[in-house]
């Protein structure tokens, strides 16, 4: 409930503080908030920097998000700021719930993102942004427990994107391809590493189009580690988002994340709010 | 998720169909009359709005009036040839930010809808004009 006023509080003052809120980018190209607190789209963090500031602006946005599962839900807040469309600052807290075990793991993650050149819409190349997310696990006792090695850990990752005007029937067309270095197990709410580590350069890659300059639909996919040998699979998700101004989006999601801590076939539904201003 | 794909794949073949119609961009904006009805049009939106209007004020209207419909025809293929100022040439000095350049796509989006230009039409004429961007902003 208190996350819930919270973000009730954010978007009225994103409502009474309109007219300071940046908008020097066209709407809907920052994208929205993904569940580590990065400017993306749900699962995957993308080139584009959270928040409509321009090279000239900053902004700060603030978000929330709940993922349902069928054996687990997780909840989402944080905020990004926007340093002039080249840093983008963020913080989240993560709140994993699992009722079967009558228990709570909570994570925070922080992290930066850099952009390293371009512009979604304009620049002949995708733009392309560098970017770090440091997670801490508040309790490690469930990640010992399952065998992690450790409950902290960073991941890294190089994200590509472009926006192609009318390039489908006349629809705008979005890709992303994120690549990761990470060695974390379910987001790192599991911990970091393990007696199966292996590869840690994971793919990820999202696509949308525009029906409207309000609304995308597209999917989403993330490779995933298997380091605790608990048969952890990558995930996918299939999403709307509306965007109706620059001062809030509104994303849901259809999610399939595979199997989680020996629980298999989770499905369920997401749903993320985001303020900007 | 097959059914995503298949949903993807469905999009991409409608692109063949819709482009089997075979007018030109130019005629689907009704030629020179649309385009002197939408660049009315985004000079009205233009003209009432305060974050833009200064970069106008040394502006003669009919010329950029003209200029523009003569550009854009050319731009959506029409049977114009664009032979005024460069890009470049009109824009140095106006120190024009990235901010001011999208407020502007955002105006001409406004006057696309007045003119109840469809949303895949405004798509491909963005992006003949998208490229231009380099020749306007910051110099």
């Amino acid at each position: 409930m208190k996350k819930i006023k919270c973000v009730l509080a954010g978007l009225l003052l994103v409502t009474s503080f309109s007219s300071l809120a940046s908008d020097g980018k066209l709407l809907a190209t920052p994208g929205v908030s993904q569940i580590e607190g990065s400017g993306g789209g749900g699962i995957v963090p993308w080139a584009q920097l959270a928040g409509y500031a321009s090279e000239d602006e900053f902004s700060v946005n603030g978000f929330c998000s709940r993922a349902d599962v069928t054996d687990y839900t997780l909840d989402v807040c944080g905020a990004q700021l926007n340093l002039f469309n080249r840093l983008e600052l963020s913080y989240a807290q993560q709140q994993f719930d699992v009722p079967a075990l009558d228990t709570e793991i909570e994570q925070s993650v922080t992290g930066a993102k850099i952009r390293l050149y371009g512009d979604i819409v304009y620049s002949d190349w995708p733009q392309l942004s560098l970017g770090i997310q440091h997670k801490s696990l508040d309790d490690g006792a469930v990640a010992t427990l399952v065998g992690a090695q450790d409950t902290s850990g960073t991941d890294y990752y190089l994200a590509a994107s472009k926006l192609h005007l009318g390039a489908i029937a006349g629809y705008n067309w979005f890709w992303n391809v994120t690549t990761r270095y990470s060695e974390a197990n379910q987001l790192g709410l599991l911990g970091y590493g393990g007696s199966n580590s292996s590869a840690k350069v994971l793919f990820e890659g999202s696509t949308a189009l525009f029906f409207s300059r309000e609304i995308a639909v597209g999917m989403e996919y993330r490779q995933k580690n298997n380091n605790l040998n608990l048969g952890e699979q990558d995930w996918k998700d299939l999403f709307i988002a509306w965007m109706p101004n620059k001062h809030i989006s509104v994303t849901a999601a259809y999610l399939d994340l595979g199997s989680i801590a020996g629980a298999d076939d989770q499905t369920g539904w997401y749903l993320s709010v985001t303020g900007y201003w | 998720m097959k059914s995503v794909a298949i949903f993807f794949i469905c999009i991409i073949l409608l692109n063949g169909c819709t482009s089997s119609t075979q007018l030109s961009l130019y005629q689907q904006l009704d030629g020179k009359a649309g385009l002197a009805r939408l660049v009315d049009s985004f000079i009205y939106q233009i003209g009432n709005d305060e974050q833009v209007i200064h970069y106008f004020e040394h502006s003669n209207i009919a010329h950029f009036r003209q200029g523009f419909i003569t550009h854009m025809c050319m731009l959506v293929e029409g049977p114009c040839k664009y032979d005024g100022d460069s890009m470049v040439a009109i824009h140095t000095g106006m120190h024009i930010t990235e901010k001011d350049f999208n407020h502007v796509v955002d105006l001409l989006i406004n006057a696309m809808n007045a003119q109840n230009i469809n949303h895949n039409l405004q798509n491909k004429i963005l992006s003949r004009m998208a490229p231009l961007r380099g020749e306007i902003i910051k110099i």
